[in-house]
């Protein structure tokens, strides 16, 4: 059986989901089997790109949904973001090295098998509905999926 | 140094070149020798690393102008 890695995603800044990925496919690619579990802010890689959010069922979700756009090529930097300006300088910086764009290494990922699992419980309190997340997405799960995969894991990140 | 298939990676940075390679070495038969081209001074370290732990060969690393060839050979399926 191959060896196992596993990666919380619980950050939804460019910066910190790059390193993820860079390692999620580094490691695939040595022929690890690979988990993504996204958590929290995470769940912004994950999320389609648009407006309001399906799950919202109050105004505090509703309005939450709104600040917290998600959208793999919306997530802001994690240092000098300086309201997007820092975003696409460094976009413009990762294009200028050949350093591929985020959505292409999710596409990347998922050709090499990585899985894709989304937390149901920042789901929840997000009020992040199923049909709010991208099809990539292959299970929604709690937190003893997660443990399951990390306990058989050689590598287990918190990014 | 002889090969069978070639891989251009110019141009393209970590993780790509390794996670092409991973790819294209899928296709190969075992036996044969992978050359990968890349202008990614990374690869000098990532590629005998990538081949100690998926068990294949590294063959060798020609480096001119910055541009780097190595050579892997296939050795588990």
């Amino acid at each position: 059986m191959a060896e196992k890695a596993t990666i919380v995603v619980f950050s939804g800044d460019l910066d910190k989901v790059l390193a993820a990925f860079v390692i999620a496919t580094g490691c695939a690619a040595q022929g690890m089997e690979v988990t993504m579990f996204y958590t929290f802010w995470g769940l912004n890689v994950v999320k389609k790109d648009k407006g309001p959010i399906a799950g919202a069922k109050n105004w505090m979700q509703k309005m939450m949904g709104m600040m917290n756009r998600g959208g793999i090529s919306r997530l802001p930097l994690s240092k000098f973001n300086m309201a997007g300006m820092g975003r696409s300088m460094m976009k413009k910086l990762m294009k200028k090295t050949n350093v591929a764009p985020l959505s292409e290494m999710l596409a990347m990922a998922r050709d090499l098998d990585v899985k894709m699992w989304a937390c149901k419980m920042s789901m929840d309190v997000m009020g992040v509905a199923k049909e709010d997340l991208i099809p990539e997405v292959d299970k929604i799960v709690g937190v003893a999926a997660y443990a399951a995969e990390a306990q058989q894991s050689k590598i287990n990140l918190f990014i | 140094m002889n090969f069978d298939v070639e891989l251009n990676t110019l141009g393209m940075q970590c993780p790509v070149p390794i996670v092409k390679t991973a790819k294209k070495m899928k296709e190969l038969q075992i036996g044969q020798v992978l050359k990968v081209i890349s202008d990614d001074e990374g690869i000098k370290e990532d590629m005998p690393a990538w081949c100690k732990t998926t068990g294949n060969e590294f063959l060798g690393l020609e480096e001119s102008g910055g541009q780097y060839t190595v050579y892997v050979k296939k050795v588990v399926g």
